[in-house]
């Protein structure tokens, strides 16, 4: 695979004057963006410590000419990073020198929503709440709820294989995505799935969705909608010490119950989120934890009982039940507004995204605190605690020499201890450009070549999101000197 | 056990230098699926010596154990903990491995409600066709490191790799469960079906079936006791006893109930779940609330694949039980050029010299 190295270095430096006058000619002058001004605002996504102009901006209209776009990108060998809104956190929208960013906006129509089949048919750049807004009416919404739904798109989402608080219920998207135009970068159609629960061949869905963008650009996605809970409460729960609520989120899944959401919250997210959105959390609490129960009234009456039991057994301070639907909303509105909530104190933040098994959540929390006086940088902590999955918000200011360095430092130890403790460097918010180097600890060399051949097989000029996810050989023998590879 | 695994790299590398092919087989359960392994296929690799679970903490929901490991020894582990594997895979005539389930990717009757084998992959190791060992995914319940090679095993038939070890996510049993029986035509069974999928019902699976006089719909309940009880009120029929309701789920998903037994080709048609009954000879049986359609009839590859494709929306036939001739013919639904030609990029990526289970999934690799 050094061949797709030396391929990468030998790009002639800017998208030349003849692609921009062969591309002109597929796409009328609105859907090209070529003026600095225009082009700033996807010099990044939503990991903005990475920058990158990208050469050329492309918004295609209609699939015709998205595929042209491909054809005549795959023939000029320039690279492409196709963009839904941006807020990926890993960098894997963020432009790729000499190449084009490939924007999907343009493509918002919602085809078909299928209310007796329980199905909808989208465009990728319909955002993942609009489909829930649209199958309301039917009693249906779209289960994976990311934080960031109100703006992410479904081709991102598929991109990500993007999770949300109420995943470990109802899953990932890769289990409520069930069929998929997609485009190769030579710009040939692969139909995949489609209504029915099983396609033949190789399962590609699950190789596609969470592929980051790198083997294909995603034209249409049938996605699974899910019946609404007549009713959903959820319990806030106060906890003195961490390990006391790393031990409940155990013992709740212990007791044989698969709450719809399973939220932990340290006291500086609490904090940072009382202050921006008054979700009347409890401040003194040094944990929070936030359970729901969906279902029928009887169900979620006996189901909130017994967590309610549980939480107190596991010491808990405090318990609230929301008392109604504005008060549940509120509880989740924290809860969801805690990036934001957290980029308000701190000029700049990285969030992290490793998962471990769940008995590790009170060690690592305490390591983190370690590593925060260590670094001296503030961090905050969001949890998805029912999937194990980690959210350290590592605080800094990109203005001061050397914070960038150090916070950066802080997250490689954070995701090399959770491969450590059995889990991965990254649960739904992608490798990315942000972790490309940690891959080397968590992958041997002959899988990281795995992955180069199955990227080989969908592109073989490497012209698709070139650079991001898999290292290149060098790199990991680079990352081995200095240590933790495998 | 690292000796088995070294032994098995060794013969796979060994098989690279020698030209010969290798037929990967776990409780040969399922040895009358897919497409018969092809006259080279000379040596028989069985996984049944690699065995064992190597870890499990109800805690954490998931289950990590050798290819070898029957099912039954996995599912009795996880029942004397309250768990269960949730796909409900078949076991068919019995010793069906994890490693088997894993890479026929099959799921029983609670698929439409929880899920297929795929969604509960978490983690696997396999060793491929170079004789190396690679490991993918892990025990935990997200990983987005990487393309997600275990998923990708799930139904791959042996051919991209052999899979060595399986990490699993596995759910709590439901607290309460009946089945109840009801009366109704093939297009209304559908109808109500479709309609109660759209509404939070505890339905985990269904079953329609030519019963003489119009035909009765089976629906077995899980969940909450409450939402058990309420919803049998609002379903009514018949409530079948606790056993019979057992071994009603259990024949079905193991293909022993009596609908099985008699003509020797069965179709597996797999499609919206809201497709009308389907105007094709033969005798049908229907699961997955309409999504998966049991075909009883001698009809030939070409009449099934062009129903299918005039069906559309993804809408597959298999040809799951058959004589070896009409196997060996052909099992799944064609693929079209640029997927094929994917598929066999991907065989070439794992296993270069096609050594392991060739052909058993498309004659083509
Ligand atoms: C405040 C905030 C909260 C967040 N909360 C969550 C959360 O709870 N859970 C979670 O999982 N993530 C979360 N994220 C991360 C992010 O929103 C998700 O990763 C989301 O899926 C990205 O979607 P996007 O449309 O913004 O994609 P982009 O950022 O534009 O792109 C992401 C990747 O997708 C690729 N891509 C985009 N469209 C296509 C397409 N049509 N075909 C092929 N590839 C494509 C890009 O090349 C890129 O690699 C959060 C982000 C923010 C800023």
């Amino acid at each position: 695979m050094m061949d797709a190295e030396r391929k990468a270095d030998s790009r002639q430096a800017g998208v030349s004057a003849a692609a921009i006058a062969a591309l002109s000619a597929i796409l009328p002058r609105r859907c090209l963006l070529a003026a600095a001004e225009e082009r700033r605002p996807y010099e990044c996504d939503g990991l903005t410590a990475f920058r990158q102009l990208p050469d050329l901006v492309l918004l295609p209209e209609t699939e015709a000419q998205l595929i042209a776009v491909l054809k005549l990108c795959h023939q000029l060998k320039l690279p492409v990073v196709a963009r839904g809104a941006g807020t990926g956190l890993s960098g894997g929208a963020t432009p790729v020198a000499a190449g084009v960013v490939l924007s999907l906006a343009k493509f918002m129509t919602i085809l078909e929503i299928d209310p007796l089949a329980r199905t909808a048919r989208v465009q990728p750049g319909v955002r993942n709440l609009a489909i829930s807004e649209a199958a309301a009416p039917y009693g249906l919404y779209y289960a994976p709820d990311p934080s960031s739904q109100i703006a992410c798109t479904i081709g991102g989402n598929i991109a990500e294989n993007a999770g949300g608080v109420h995943c470990l219920k109802y899953g990932l998207t890769v289990h409520n995505v069930i069929g998929l135009r997609v485009a190769t970068m030579a710009g040939e159609v692969l139909e995949i799935g489609g209504a029915a629960l099983d396609a033949p061949g190789y399962d590609l869905l699950a190789l596609l969705i969470g592929s980051e963008g790198m083997l294909g650009v995603v034209l249409e996605a049938t996605v699974k909608l899910t019946p609404k809970p007549l009713l959903a409460r959820v319990l806030m729960a106060s906890f003195a010490e961490v390990a006391q609520a790393g031990r409940a989120v155990a013992a709740i899944i212990g007791a044989g119950i698969i709450p719809a959401g399973l939220e932990m919250m340290d006291r500086a997210a609490t904090a940072a989120v009382e202050a921006f959105v008054h979700a009347g959390y409890d401040l003194e609490a040094e944990t929070i934890l936030l359970a729901e129960s969906d279902g029928t009234p009887e169900e979620v009456g006996d189901e909130i009982e017994a967590m309610r039991k549980v939480l107190e057994d596991s010491g808990a301070s405090e318990v609230r039940v929301s008392r109604d639907e504005a008060e549940r909303l509120k509880f989740w509105a924290g809860r969801k507004a805690a990036f934001p909530a957290v980029g308000r104190i701190t000029p700049d933040y990285i969030c992290m995204d490793g998962t471990i098994p769940r008995k590790h959540i009170a060690a690592m929390l305490t390591r983190i605190q370690e590593f925060s006086r260590e670094f001296g940088l503030r961090c905050a902590n969001v949890f998805h605690a029912g999937d194990g999955n980690l959210h350290p918000l590592i605080m800094f200011d990109a203005s001061q020499p050397g914070e960038l360095e150090r916070a950066t430092a802080f997250g490689t130890r954070i995701l090399e201890l959770s491969v450590e403790m059995g889990g991965t460097i990254t649960g739904e918010h992608g490798v990315g450009i942000e972790k490309v180097q940690q891959m080397c600890a968590q992958f041997s060399a002959t899988e990281l070549e795995l992955f180069r051949g199955i990227k080989s097989a969908f592109d073989p000029f490497a012209l698709l999101n070139p650079g991001k996810v898999v290292p290149t050989p060098r790199r990991c023998s680079e990352y081995r000197l200095t240590g933790s590879a495998k | 056990m690292s000796d088995c695994l070294g032994e098995w790299c060794e013969r796979i590398r060994e098989a690279v230098a020698r030209g010969h092919q290798l037929a990967i087989v776990g409780g040969a359960s399922k040895d009358f699926y897919g497409r018969p392994w092809s006259e080279a296929c000379s040596a028989r690799l069985s996984t049944l010596a690699h065995s064992g679970i190597v870890d499990y903490e109800p805690s954490e929901l998931s289950l990590t154990a050798r290819a070898g490991t029957p099912l039954a020894e996995i599912e009795a582990a996880l029942a004397s903990q309250g768990q269960m594997l949730a796909f409900e895979p078949p076991h068919f005539a019995g010793g069906a491995t994890l490693g088997g389930a894993i890479a026929a990717g099959l799921s029983g009757p609670r698929r439409a409600a929880a899920g297929a084998a795929r969604d509960f992959v978490l983690g696997a190791k396999i060793i491929d066709g170079r004789g190396q060992p690679l490991a993918f995914g892990g025990r935990v319940m997200k990983n987005v490191a990487g393309y997600d090679v275990s998923r990708l095993l799930a139904g791959s038939l042996g051919t991209l790799g052999l899979i060595t070890e399986v990490s699993l996510k596995v759910l709590p049993l439901p607290a309460a469960s009946l089945s109840l029986r009801l009366a109704a035509s093939q297009g209304r069974a559908l109808e109500l079906m479709n309609d109660w999928a759209g509404r939070a019902l505890p339905i985990t699976a269904s079953a329609w079936e030519d019963a003489g006089e119009g035909g009765a719909l089976t629906l077995r309940l899980a969940g909450s006791r409450a939402a058990v009880r309420a919803a049998q009120r609002e379903l009514g029929g018949e409530t079948l006893e606790l056993e019979q309701a057992g071994a009603y789920w259990r024949h079905l998903r193991d293909q022993r109930a009596p609908f099985f037994d008699a003509a020797p080709t069965l179709w597996r048609l797999s499609l919206d779940s809201t497709t009308p009954p389907l105007d094709l000879p033969g005798t049908t049986l229907i699961e997955w609330g309409g999504a998966l359609r049991w075909l009883r009839a001698d009809a030939d590859h070409k009449t099934m694949h062009a129903a299918m494709m005039a069906i559309g929306k993804g809408a597959h036939a298999t040809l799951f039980c058959a004589s070896l001739e009409a196997r060996a013919a052909g099992v799944f639904q064609p693929l079209g050029s640029p997927l094929l030609a994917l598929h066999r990029e991907l065989k070439r990526r794992f296993d270069p010299a096609g050594v392991l289970n060739p052909g058993r999934m498309y004659a083509e690799f």
